[in-house]
């Protein structure tokens, strides 16, 4: 039971013309200076890094065992040494070469594989069961085969590559075309788009975030495999990669060397991440506002 | 209002030239994983060229599934859709539809490429001229300023805008409208209808509207089917061509309004009849 009800207080109107109120103040201000350099995420990561190298180079120095863990400085001196006057150089060009062929072969049968998934079912099924199938089958535990099909060489290599970045890649790519909302899809059709046109002009930018994805998850995939492959063989010719640039080394004891070979291997994934598909990110998806 | 008059002289027109668009006891179905449904039943009517025609009715009528079929995007299990006299086989750019979702734009396009796509895409016209014709549309439905933007950075409504300018880009045959103004605000959502109006006034296109709002329909059809659900349908085929954004809340608006408001609420008694028997 409610005793006396509360009645709200009957109140005048009011109006109010807005600029008889005097200047507004600023309406956006800049940050202050700290707070702007804060912003920039290459600044934040820079000092991640820094830090990082600090502990790094104090721990080696206390431990003192060059032998097992050389310091950095040791590192970035072998690093150089190996660059300018020893084989680094070459090395990972032609670990790169081998990964480019690998790469591009895996990316064009990935696109073949989803084209025929996306236009037919059979080929949904297909792409689905090989996937499953494949997906989880770490691409170096087929080297041994690899060796026996193709021999010692690029051959085997390649094999593997593309091996670890097709399954990665057609997989991302078709659940990116499926995902594709139904509304854009009549929108395409509305316009009067079919068959390869379709898949081009509308489904492939459409999952375009996908793709990248996949794109990145191949190329990550790709690079290790190829990494670890070179250390199991390598020494088939003269004309070894940076996985056998790291092997050789630690068989001479070359620690502060082997340290050198694994900072190229991050080196390389760094760039390829941070820079080729960083841009290739915000030239597309992130400029679309598809990724944030 | 000058809204009334000619679009009553549009009707006395239509009377003795070819209806454009004819839905001929046209029954659709469409499967749900457990279900075949039924969504219209025998549902036949006209449509005249110039004219605003709404199709109302509570949702599950089959409005929407209507507009899709003569969309191209499903076939009738009976009767025919015809425009023009030539039946209608599959989606195409003389029947350019508008959604009611925000995401019928494409992201990777600017506000102008998405108004040239189509164009582009059919090869009505040459890039400079598509470019200019572009430019133009997007006058008419004020985003001369948001031309490079990419539709993520518009609003709900900018983003419809830029729709109802790429489907008039194509000089459709018939611009058909799934509830595109549904998901805006109450605010955003009457402008939107009055500039509508306006631009038909402007530019006196043919137009299917979809909606389930008895305002709206008044607002903008200039003749309105009403759709009974559970299957849809007719109910009533009414004309509205006297009344404009203009009318809201005068003897002969409200009058209309809730002559279909009864239609409408008779029909639901029915329904759930139907249901029980």
């Amino acid at each position: 039971m409610v005793e006396h009800k509360v009645a709200p207080p009957a109140r005048p109107e009011r109006m109010i013309a807005l600029d008889a109120m005097g200047a507004v103040g600023d309406v956006a201000r800049p940050l202050a200076p700290f707070e702007r350099i804060a912003n920039i995420t290459a600044v934040r990561r820079l000092f991640v890094l820094v830090v990082l190298a600090v502990l790094w180079e104090g721990f080696a120095r206390i431990s003192n065992n060059p032998l097992l863990f050389p310091s950095l400085t040791d590192t970035v001196e072998a690093f150089y040494e190996a660059a300018v006057y020893g084989p680094l150089l070459e090395r990972t060009l032609n670990s790169l070469q081998v990964l480019a062929a690998g790469y591009a072969i895996g990316l064009v049968i990935a696109a073949l594989f989803t084209t025929v998934a996306v236009s037919t079912r059979i080929g949904t099924d297909l792409l689905s069961t090989l996937t499953a199938m494949f997906n989880p089958l770490p691409a170096i535990a087929l080297l041994p085969l690899a060796l026996l099909w193709f021999g010692l060489g690029a051959k085997s290599l390649i094999f593997v590559i593309i091996h670890s970045v097709l399954w990665a890649v057609a997989l991302n790519t078709h659940s990116g075309f499926t995902s594709v909302s139904q509304t854009l899809r009549m929108a395409g059709q509305n316009v009067g788009l079919r068959g390869l046109r379709y898949v081009a002009l509308l489904l492939v930018p459409a999952a375009l975030p996908a793709i990248v994805t996949g794109l990145k998850i191949g190329w990550a995939f790709a690079w290790r495999t190829l990494i670890a492959a070179e250390l199991v063989f390598g020494a088939s010719s003269r004309s070894g990669g940076l996985g056998w640039f790291i092997f050789e080394n630690r068989n001479q004891l070359e620690t502060a060397s082997v340290f050198a070979g694994l900072l190229t291997v991050i080196l390389i994934g760094l760039f390829v991440e941070s820079v080729i598909f960083r841009t290739i990110e915000n030239a597309t998806i992130r400029k679309w506002g598809m990724q944030s | 209002m000058a809204a009334g008059t000619t679009s009553a002289g549009g009707q006395a027109n239509g009377g003795t030239a070819a209806p454009l668009l004819v839905v001929d006891d046209v029954t659709l179905q469409y499967k749900t994983t457990e279900h075949l449904v039924t969504a219209t039943w025998k549902v036949g009517f006209e449509v005249y060229a110039g004219e605003r025609y709404v199709l109302l009715g509570p949702s599950g009528c089959g409005k929407t599934t209507l507009l899709k079929a003569i969309a191209g995007f499903m076939k009738p299990v009976a009767g025919a859709i015809t425009l023009a006299g030539k039946p209608i086989e599959r989606p195409g750019p003389d029947r350019m539809m508008v959604f009611q979702e925000f995401d019928q734009l494409l992201p990777w396009r600017t506000v102008l490429g998405n108004v040239m796509f189509p164009l582009l895409v059919n090869h009505r016209m040459p890039r400079a001229q598509a470019e200019k014709h572009a430019r133009a549309l997007l006058a008419k439905v004020n985003l001369t300023r948001f031309e490079d933007v990419h539709p993520h950075m518009l609003s709900g409504g900018m983003k419809q805008r830029v729709a109802i300018a790429r489907a008039l880009a194509m000089e459709p045959a018939v611009l058909l409208m799934d509830e595109p103004f549904a998901a805006l605000d109450a605010l955003t959502r009457r402008k939107m209808q009055e500039e509508l109006v306006a631009l038909w006034e402007e530019v006196r296109f043919t137009v299917i509207f979809v909606t389930h709002s008895i305002e709206e329909a008044l607002l903008i059809g200039s003749r309105i089917l009403v759709l009974s659900p559970h299957p849809g349908r007719v109910k009533a085929e009414l004309n509205a061509g006297h009344l404009g954004p203009a009318d809201v809340g005068t003897p002969a608006f409200d009058k209309l309004q809730k002559h279909i408001h009864n239609l409408l609420f008779t029909d639901k008694i029915e329904t759930t009849e139907a249901a029980h028997g």
